[in-house]
Order: C-alpha cells, then sequence, then structure tokens
C-alpha cells in the first residue's frame, strides 16, 4: 500500500487514506478494504469489529508500522491480521501561525 | 495526500462552521470549499499553477484549495513589487490562471499562457487523484539579498506537518485567529493549512496597521494571532498608550525576522497572561522549523543565570521532526557555542527552487542564515550568511553589534553593514534611529567599544530617521549599502 493511497471499507463507509505505508492488509468491519475505485458490497461489520472510525483520527498499526487517517467514518474497525488498529493521537505543538 | 483533503474533511464534518471572516463577511467552511470548486473550473487545464495578486480576502483561500483540486501549485505573488516584477514572476510560472482583487485587476499582463479568473459560478466535479508529489505550492523568496527564486512546496513538505501537529477539528467554537501576515508570506500560507485542519475561524486582515489590528483583535474577540517583528512594537505602541489590553488573547507568535529581546520583554510586561511563541522558519522550510514555547518564555524571563535568561533572544528549539545542524566553512558540524552556516533537515524541508534543488544528498539545507546553538540545544539566529562582516580576516556578526546598539538608552533602532576598506576589506558602519538626538556617534562607539572588542565599534555611526525595511520585518541591507555608495559618489 502506497501512502496516499486511499481504501474504502465494503462494510460501512469509513474510508481512510494511507500516511505511512506497510506492506499488510488492512481490513474494516472484518473485511479486506478495496481501492477507493473498487466496488462496494452489502456486508456488514462483524460483531467484533463494528466499534466504528471517527473522522479525523489517524490509526496504527504496531506491528508493521502502518499508519491511516479516517477521511470519512463508519460502523466498522480497522484491523490487521484480526488486531484492532489503536488512534494515534496529535503532538500538538504550541500555535507559530 | 493532498491540500484539498483537509478542507474537504472540515467541510464533511462541519460544513456550517465560519471559515474565513473578512470585514462583515463570513464564509462558511462548506461555502469555501464550494466556492474552491467553483474556481477550479476556472484554471485551464494546461496551466502549471493558479496564481493569486492582491490582499488577504477568503477568495485567495479558495484559490488555495481551487489549485489543489486541479492538481497544480497556488502561487501567491507579491503585491507589493512593481508591475515588471509581478509580471516577470507570473511569466516565469506560466502557463497560469491569475485571480485578482479589484485593486489589482488592471497590474496583469495577460497573454496566451496567462490567463485571467472570472467568476463563472460553474460547477463541475474534477477529480484529481491526490499526488503527494504534487507541487501544492509556489512562493517566491522575499529576495532580500538576491532577485527572488521560486520555491517549491510539494504536498508531502505541507501536509504531514499538519496531520502530525493539530488535531483534526481540535479549535473551540469561540477560537479565532487574526491574519495579517500577507498572503504571499509562507506564514499566510501554514496559517491556512493549520487554521483550516482545526476547524479555527480566520479572520482575515486586508494589510497590517496598527490601530486597525488591535480594533479588530478586540471587536472580533481574536484568540489568537502571528505578527512579524515591525508589527509586534506597533501593536504594543497602540495598547500601551490606551490602556485598553487584548482581553481575549491568548496565544501571539512572531518571526520572520530576529526580535530585539527589549521587545519581547515589553510584550510580557503589557501583557502577562498572554502565551507568546517565536518561530524560526524559512519559505523553503514550509514555515516554522524551531519554536520558542510559552514556557521558555517563562523561565528564560524569571531566570537569574545569565544563559537562561538570554533564551529569550533565541529561537528556541527544533521541532522534534526537525534536525539542525551548525556548519564551518569547509562543511564541518560544529559543537554548541560555536557560529556558522545553519542546516536543516526534516520532512517540510523543500530546498527546491524552479530552477535548481539546494539541498545536498543526505537532504540537509542550507539556510544561509548564520547562527550558534546552545548547550540544550536553543538556537539563537546572528543574520544572513550574507550580511556576515569580514573585517581584517575576522567574521563579525552585524545582530551582535546591533543588539548592543539598541540596548542604549538613547537608540530606537539600528543596523550595521560591511563597507569596502581599502586597509581592512572591509570596515562596519552603523545607522541608528535615536530616541535621545542628543547622545553623539561617539559616546554610542565607547558604549559598543565598553562591552564588545574594539573591531566591532562601527567606524562611522550614521543618525537617520528610520531604517528601511520591507513589509515583513526585514531590514534592507543592500538599501543602505546603496545609500552610503550613493554619499560617496557625491562625496
Amino acid at each position: 500500500m502506497k501512502t496516499g493511497t486511499r481504501l474504502v471499507s465494503v462494510a460501512c463507509d469509513t474510508e481512510v487514506m494511507v500516511v505511512r505505508s506497510a506492506d499488510v492488509d488492512l481490513h474494516c468491519g472484518g473485511h479486506l478494504m478495496v481501492d477507493a475505485v473498487g466496488e462496494r458490497s452489502a456486508a456488514e461489520p462483524s460483531s467484533e469489529f463494528a466499534g466504528g472510525t471517527l473522522l479525523g483520527k489517524r490509526y496504527a498499526h504496531a506491528g508493521s508500522g502502518l499508519q491511516v487517517l479516517c477521511v470519512k467514518a463508519g460502523q466498522g474497525t480497522l484491523s490487521v491480521n484480526g488486531v484492532a488498529l489503536s488512534i494515534l493521537e496529535s503532538k500538538q505543538l504550541p500555535s507559530s501561525d | 495526500m493532498n491540500l484539498l483533503m483537509l478542507l474537504e474533511m472540515v467541510a464533511q464534518a462541519d460544513p456550517d462552521r465560519i471559515a474565513v471572516t473578512a470585514g462583515d463577511r463570513n464564509v462558511t467552511y462548506g461555502e469555501l470549499l464550494r466556492r474552491a470548486s467553483e474556481l477550479a473550473v476556472e484554471i485551464h487545464p494546461d496551466d502549471a499553477a493558479a496564481a493569486y495578486l492582491g490582499e488577504n480576502s477568503p477568495e485567495a483561500v479558495a484559490l488555495l484549495f481551487a489549485a489543489s483540486m486541479r492538481g497544480v501549485p497556488y502561487a501567491p505573488i507579491n503585491y507589493r513589487w512593481t508591475d515588471t516584477q509581478i509580471n516577470e514572476a507570473i511569466g516565469r510560472i506560466a502557463p497560469v490562471s491569475v485571480l485578482t482583487d479589484q485593486n489589482c485587476s488592471p497590474r496583469v499582463r495577460t497573454g496566451p499562457a496567462v490567463r485571467r479568473m472570472g467568476r463563472t459560478g460553474a460547477t463541475t466535479a474534477i477529480a484529481v487523484t491526490p499526488d503527494q508529489d504534487a507541487p501544492g505550492v509556489l512562493l517566491f523568496t522575499s529576495g532580500t539579498t538576491s532577485a527572488p527564486k521560486a520555491a517549491v512546496l510539494r504536498n508531502r513538505h505541507l501536509v504531514p506537518y499538519v496531520l502530525d501537529t493539530i488535531d483534526f477539528l481540535g479549535a473551540g467554537a469561540d477560537e479565532a485567529i487574526l491574519v495579517s501576515v500577507p498572503p504571499y508570506h509562507i506564514a499566510a500560507v501554514s496559517s491556512v493549512l493549520t487554521s483550516v485542519y482545526s476547524g479555527r475561524r480566520m479572520v482575515q486582515l486586508a494589510s497590517f496597521e496598527p490601530d486597525e489590528w488591535v480594533r479588530t483583535a478586540r471587536s472580533e474577540r481574536i484568540t489568537q494571532a502571528m505578527v512579524v517583528p515591525t508589527m509586534l512594537n506597533r501593536i504594543l505602541d497602540v495598547i500601551d498608550s490606551d490602556g485598553g489590553g487584548l482581553p481575549d488573547l491568548r496565544h501571539l507568535s512572531y518571526g520572520g525576522g530576529r526580535m530585539p529581546a527589549a521587545v519581547v520583554e515589553r510584550a510580557m510586561r503589557l501583557l502577562p497572561t498572554l502565551n507568546l511563541v517565536n518561530a524560526y522558519g524559512l519559505t523553503e522550510t514550509s514555515s516554522t522549523i524551531t519554536l520558542l514555547s510559552p514556557e521558555d518564555h517563562r523561565i528564560a524571563a524569571s531566570s537569574t543565570d545569565p544563559a537562561v535568561r538570554a533564551r529569550l533572544g533565541s529561537v528556541g528549539r527544533a521541532l522534534p521532526s526537525v534536525e539542525i545542524e551548525i556548519r564551518d566553512e569547509t562543511g564541518s558540524s560544529l559543537p554548541a557555542g560555536r557560529s556558522g552556516e545553519i542546516f536543516v533537515r526534516g520532512d517540510q524541508v523543500s530546498g527546491e527552487y524552479l530552477s535548481h534543488q539546494a539541498t545536498d544528498a543526505e537532504g540537509w539545507y542550507p539556510t544561509r542564515d548564520r547562527g550558534y546553538l546552545d548547550g540544550a540545544g536553543f538556537l539563537f539566529l546572528e543574520g544572513r550568511a550574507d550580511d556576515v562582516i569580514v573585517r581584517g580576516g575576522e567574521n563579525l556578526s552585524p545582530a551582535q553589534i546591533e543588539d548592543r546598539l539598541v540596548a542604549h538608552p538613547a537608540v530606537a533602532d539600528a543596523a550595521v553593514i560591511g563597507v569596502p576598506d581599502l586597509e581592512w576589506g572591509e570596515r562596519v558602519e552603523g545607522f541608528v534611529v535615536l530616541d535621545d538626538e542628543a547622545v553623539r556617534p561617539e559616546a554610542l562607539q565607547e558604549w559598543v567599544r565598553a562591552e564588545l572588542r574594539s573591531s566591532k565599534v562601527p567606524a562611522q555611526i550614521h543618525v537617520v530617521d528610520a531604517l528601511p525595511y520591507n513589509e515583513t520585518g526585514k531590514v534592507l541591507r543592500r538599501e543602505l549599502r546603496a545609500r552610503l555608495a550613493h554619499e560617496g559618489a557625491l562625496g
């Protein structure tokens, strides 16, 4: 997955953009995410991956270094190899502009 | 990823939030995105850039995102240049579509490769695949020492900094930033990006005027602002004389030139609860690379340790994502305390111009600024490398001599330059603006000698009414040199 790639969930409205790439498969709602140009199916998020995504939050997979930014929120949970991604907090700096 | 994405996300999440206030006009984030879509239609598919010529306006902000929508860079042009300079600059980035404000409209010479944008009101969906390597912004450097160069800032230089340091829609509903730096300054560009992503309202002043700045800060309940050094002292003059303070202002950052420590101390005295941030950055580094935080200011101001107290005159420490190195003429890295040229490296550092790439193979960018780091990593600026005075083989920093002159109670402002000299190669000459006309130049020379080496004492001190500054607070040394050369020719 290249940095800047957009991926959409087939199971909910979630859309993410890859901020730091890694060679892993990203799932949402328990289903493999597809290229933004791909087709969505009507699948539902599976019950163990239905925690939802939050717009504007960055999610990280510690094992691979993958980082994605949620650009559209949905009902599914992001995961890699069955492990849910965690929210990455921004390193806030005093505003300089 | 691209710049447009930042606005799209906010417009999607909170379209009715106010993005820009200009006079009586309020533009919401939803409207801003809609206006960007309209302007994008008017950018010709063959264009290499979308230029803006004019004062701060919601249109300028919309154009930045419209250009991103089209996959071309936004290029704000300095409206203070002459018509010849403006058209030369526009010609260099052609083929280009140009948007102007009303005053600047007659100044653009159109042609086959220079098109004027109008208001057609059309909207057509445009799908450009976001490309992190695409140029997002073209900015002309201020050109205080040489002809302006067009710096290229790509999406990957600009966007990660925003994502790493700003909470999406993190601004409170009451937060408003007052924007008074002109749109062609890197601080104005970076302010748009961080304000948009945090959902903060941007209140624009068409151009800077101190009374108007203070009036707007009070009436619009401004919570934060960024100013260049020349602006801050003039703002403090207004507050000092009317005693009204700035009750809503919580956060003031300053940068864009060396700020005398005396001005910082005055600001802390007049506005004691204000959080002050000093930021140092360049166009070529996508703005801020070092910060002196509010806490740094308070620790320095209350310290009895001269080394800590001196940090009030520093530009703070490097951002976590940025590396700074001081190097000598041979390119060797120098330890703390030693002066040399400032080199910088990091994801946000472009160092690229339309004409050439200025970073080395390891990604280090030579800033052409001189300075040194103290033991704790605080960076002290000493001016442009080109301004260093070489007197009898000794490198002299104008900044140190200027600081000493300004510290004299009778001196309001000072600048020193190197003047060609048969015996020394260069000699030091100073220009001072006096608060007390009675003081003699000889007394000022003695004042410098008492603190610094005799080689640093200006051979001559000229009393002037004012120093020449550009509009973003940089002293124009080439004008001072020209003035002396002119006098020399006459004399």
